[in-house]
């Protein structure tokens, strides 16, 4: 397909890109956060609108750099759908000030596209540049509270990793590029489903690979960054980064991993059960002793990662519909669980766990739905995230890795007990803190549609589950 | 299709709680009356099944029967027989009794009986299920209302206790999780459905079976609880307000025992012949150390705590047995423990309300002060130990029976169980209500007219059932005759 013809595949990137600047420029007029917000909502529902319709062969678009298959419609919508979210969490979290305001949506919107790029590229190079799209404005982003030395701290800390695990990726990269000659995923696959690759030069480069990757969705040991970047940020800008760049970074890892070096999988499925074990470990167990919240769900979000990756060790069509569904329920329950965390923080001023003592008696509707994301999160049925674990489990057992549904398993407990302490602090303690309550009608609206979501994808899972099928690679239909 | 009975005795429950989150906080006589009013529907409901009910009939009646999750197979199936029928009516009936004794709850009530219907239909759900997924979810439902209503409402020691029962059960079922997905993915075509699996029983290698059971057992042993998996029990029991103690001890103990005789011995009979003698050894430390522990306890709640412990080994042994009599006498006894533990646990809490005080030797003399109460109470300490005449002794006496004709010693070594739970008992009643009057206790008053409402239903159905006991064992024996033909038991 010639680059005109490629142009109309890719209309909700510049429909974004244009709100974007639109945004940018109004803001040296308009600097209220409510109506620049309603503007950056308006280019997600007008981006989605123009979502190209999923089609059954894959599309080849800019001299094959970028393609249009399902599997990528299925992230894009996912995709615009968290930063609908994020930026009705924006407009309701207070600690955001309307000065950068119109520079914030800007970033959001252009992280936004960098993430929609991400999951269609079908070039090696063109998924190092998305990604690094995303990183740099993710590093802003995290650094938005200026004055705040934790939101510094942590986005240091976030540019410091970044640059060191893409750096290697892109040496990766460099490498495979000087043995195929090439930087195209498909013509990389067909060289390797010749079967002429080295064992341990291939695991040398999808380690390299996944230093990049794991970075994005924050593996054991690519995961350091995640707690002091997650505390530090603002906390619409961590539920952005815990769900967006995860679900880019799964996306990624499934195309280069699963739909072209498939071959290759002997080789790497050891390597990556030890990394989901040490992930689902690491995380649950440093998660139980915070006192944090943010940064509770930081360590939560990188066991729930380690969850994900069973689906993709397993390697087979039921693994990759329960990864897809993970994903589709982490980002539901996690957003709802920093939006709760905005709203609480709004009215308290602090995250510290301790003082959602008593949080039922002065917003009962807040607790519950935090405790229903964290019931979900701790995969109580039947609630979203339920659905997402017996996915995956199942699709180990069926594939015959025990061992890992095994551990899987004995995980899930250990997170029960973290959940439901915050729980515990919620409903069974009394208050300590002064609460003043404040009303934000965005974040309502969110966490109504989030909520809704946990309880729809729980109890009607059907159609979801079709939804998914339809948006599997080609290699599993 | 006809009248959808199960669906109204599970959901009707949840359907008052979601009524319920919309009434006003302070409108407690509403919030009180609509809870009470939803489990009498259920329990008038399973009166009618009750009534209904094809005695003779081996096969699922009242089923209900609905896709759900097509794409994987799993279906809304619900279904009773003579095994869950009697399960069903104790649930319904216990939830509506816990329900009136939970007028007393004075804080947070609107949450409590929210929690409280979730809870109902989370057990019904799970008699009455018929596929594993269902099961799953409406067995794990239970957990969180639970943790809530011991945390919350619970005695000094809530917190530890709501805690460690929700991940001792959470660990458990979880294993159970992955049994159900081995036999899904073992079973040709790929079904959850208990029926299905059923006919197909026995096909499956004799290790996977092993396996596949004792994934099983680990969820359904933490909640009957069979020992060392019981120290969950005391705790939970001694902090619980009283009517969820009673729920405690009289549902959720028989969730894990219904498992037992739903799904690990008719869907893996090899391994369950392969287990027979573990099981029964369990079932014997289960009645005799239960015991022991229960004689020193000076706990009043504590004891009959414990005794739970004791009575659910009759359960294991009977089951362990593989006969026709010690299978009924094992589900008899789930059905008989659970009314006379019940009642015992309200009458518990009938001493708590007016003495504050559980510990055994506070009390003394009551016999004076509160002959109803006194007569009530040694009517179910009776019932408990075994006397001949009341239902206790039926069902433990035919576990016992069908366990003699295939395990001679074990059986004989748990006979002592029932001399040691005489022992407690008797020294209980001695302690409580002979002796010299408690000066603390002058002005104790006698049982209240509510009270009384909730303990003589109870008091019936325990006399009945030690007259007659074919009023309870008619609905079950074809059922039980069946399941043991399947499972390939002795015919005794």
């Amino acid at each position: 397909m010639n680059i005109l013809e490629s142009i109309r595949f890719i209309m909700p990137e510049i429909i974004l890109l244009v709100f974007a600047i639109i945004i940018l420029v109004s803001s040296f007029f308009i600097r209220n956060k409510n109506v620049l917000g309603v503007f950056a909502l308006s280019a997600i529902v007008a981006a989605s609108l123009y979502l190209p319709q999923s089609h059954k062969t894959d599309t080849a678009l800019f001299f094959n750099m970028l393609t249009s298959d399902s599997f990528s419609l299925f992230f894009k919508e996912i995709s615009l759908f968290i930063t609908g979210i994020v930026v009705l969490l924006s407009m309701g979290y207070k600690e955001l000030t309307e000065e950068y305001i119109g520079e914030y949506y800007f970033l959001l919107l252009n992280g936004t596209i960098a993430m929609l790029l991400a999951v269609s590229s079908n070039n090696l190079l063109m998924i190092y540049l998305s990604l690094e799209m995303l990183s740099l404005i993710s590093y802003l982003l995290v650094a938005f509270l200026k004055n705040n030395t934790l939101s510094s701290e942590g986005a240091l800390k976030y540019f410091l990793f970044g640059a060191l695990s893409t750096g290697i990726m892109l040496y990766g990269i460099s490498l495979i590029y000087g043995l195929f000659g090439t930087t195209d995923l498909s013509i990389i696959s067909k060289t390797v489903n010749t079967g002429q690759m080295n064992g341990l030069v291939s695991l040398i480069l999808l380690v390299m690979i996944l230093a990049g990757l794991g970075f994005k969705c924050s593996l054991v040991p690519f995961h350091m960054w995640a707690p002091d970047v997650y505390q530090g940020a603002p906390t619409a800008v961590t539920a952005f980064i815990s769900v967006g760049p995860k679900a880019v970074g799964f996306a990624v890892l499934l195309r280069i991993f699963t739909n072209n070096f498939f071959p290759l999988y002997v080789n790497w499925v050891s390597l990556m059960t030890i990394i989901s074990i040490f992930t689902m470990t690491i995380g649950n167990i440093i998660a139980i002793s915070q006192t944090n919240i943010k940064r509770m769900l930081a360590y939560s979000s990188i066991a729930q990662a380690g969850y994900m990756l069973i689906g993709f060790v397993v390697g087979s069509a039921s693994g990759m519909e329960g990864i897809l569904y993970y994903i589709l329920a982490y980002a539901l329950m996690n957003l709802g669980a920093f939006g709760c965390v905005i709203l609480v923080s709004n009215s308290i001023r602090s995250d510290a766990i301790e003082d959602y003592a008593g949080l039922y008696k002065k917003d009962p509707v807040t607790s519950f739905m935090l405790s229903i994301f964290l019931l979900s999160l701790a995969g109580v049925p039947p609630l979203a995230g339920f659905w997402g674990k017996f996915l995956v489990f199942s699709a180990a057992i069926q594939s015959k890795f025990i061992l890992l549904a095994i551990v899987g398993v004995l995980n899930s407990v250990v997170a029960a007990y973290y959940y439901m302490r915050v729980i515990k602090y919620m409903y069974l303690e009394e208050p300590k803190v002064e609460y003043i309550k404040q009303k934000s009608a965005p974040l309502q609206i969110a966490l109504a549609t989030v909520m809704a979501g946990v309880f729809i994808a729980g109890l009607y899972i059907s159609p979801f589950l079709n939804w998914i099928r339809n948006s599997q690679f080609s290699l599993f239909q | 299709m006809s009248f959808p009975f199960l669906t109204c005795i599970v959901f009707l429950p949840l359907a008052g709680g979601l009524l319920i989150l919309f009434t006003p906080k302070k409108n407690v006589g509403l919030i009180k009356s609509v809870a009470t009013t939803v489990t009498a529907a259920a329990l008038i409901l399973s009166l009618v099944l009750l009534f209904n009910f094809d005695c003779a009939k081996t096969s699922m009646q009242f089923e209900e029967n609905m896709s759900w999750i097509p794409s994987i197979n799993v279906s809304y199936h619900l279904g009773v027989d003579g095994i869950s029928i009697g399960l069903v009516f104790l649930t319904t009936l216990l939830s509506f009794l816990a329900c009136i004794g939970s007028y007393s709850i004075d804080t947070r009530q609107k949450e409590y009986f929210f929690l409280y219907l979730l809870l109902s239909t989370g057990m019904m759900g799970t008699f009455v299920a018929l596929d594993l997924v269902l099961f799953y979810v409406l067995w794990e439902i239970v957990l969180v209302p639970m943790y809530f209503l011991i945390g919350i409402w619970g005695g000094p020691r809530k917190e530890y206790a709501a805690i460690k029962f929700f991940i001792y059960t959470l660990a458990g079922s979880i294993f159970m999780l992955l049994g159900i997905l081995a036999f899904y993915f073992t079973s040709t075509p790929h079904t959850f459905s208990i029926l299905e699996l059923g006919k197909t029983t026995g096909t499956l290698t004799l290790s996977l079976q092993i396996v596949i059971f004792i994934a099983f057992y680990l969820g359904f042993a933490v909640k009957v609880p069979v020992f060392p998996f019981h120290t969950w029990l005391p705790d939970a029991h001694v902090e619980a307000p009283t009517p969820i103690s009673v729920l405690l001890a009289g549902v959720l103990l028989k969730m894990g025992g219904y498992g037992f005789f739903r799904i690990s011995f008719p869907l893996l009979k090899d391994a369950a012949h392969y287990f027979a003698l573990p099981f029964a050894i369990l079932g014997l430390i289960n009645i005799v150390y239960g015991a022991i522990v229960a004689m020193a306890q000076p706990d009043f709640k504590k004891m009959v705590a414990y005794s739970s412990v004791s009575h659910m080994g009759f359960v294991m042994l009977g089951l362990a047995s593989m006969t026709v009599t010690g299978s009924n006498g094992a589900l008899l006894q789930m059905f008989n423990h659970g009314i006379i533990t019940g009642g015992m646990f309200f009458l518990v809490g009938v001493l708590y309300t007016r003495a504050h005080t559980r510990d055994l030797d506070k009390f003394g003399g009551l016999g004076v002060k509160m002959p109803v109460y006194s007569g009530i109470l040694t009517v179910f300490a009776l019932a408990s130990l075994g006397l001949p005449g009341l239902s206790g002794f039926i069902s433990e006496f035919m576990s016992l029976l069908g366990s003699y004709a295939v395990f001679k010693l074990v059986t004989i070594v748990s006979v002592l169980g029932i001399v040691i739970t005489a022992g407690y008992f008797l020294y209980m009643l001695q302690r409580v209500l002979m002796g010299p009057l408690n000066e603390r206790l002058v002005s104790i008053p006698d049982i209240s007219k509510r009270e009384l409402f909730v303990l003589i239903p109870l008091m019936i159905i325990v006399i009945l059932i030690g007259v007659y006991p074919l009023a309870a064992l008619k609905y079950q024996m074809a059922s039980i005759e069946a399941f043991i033909q399947k499972i390939g038991g002795g015919a005794f």
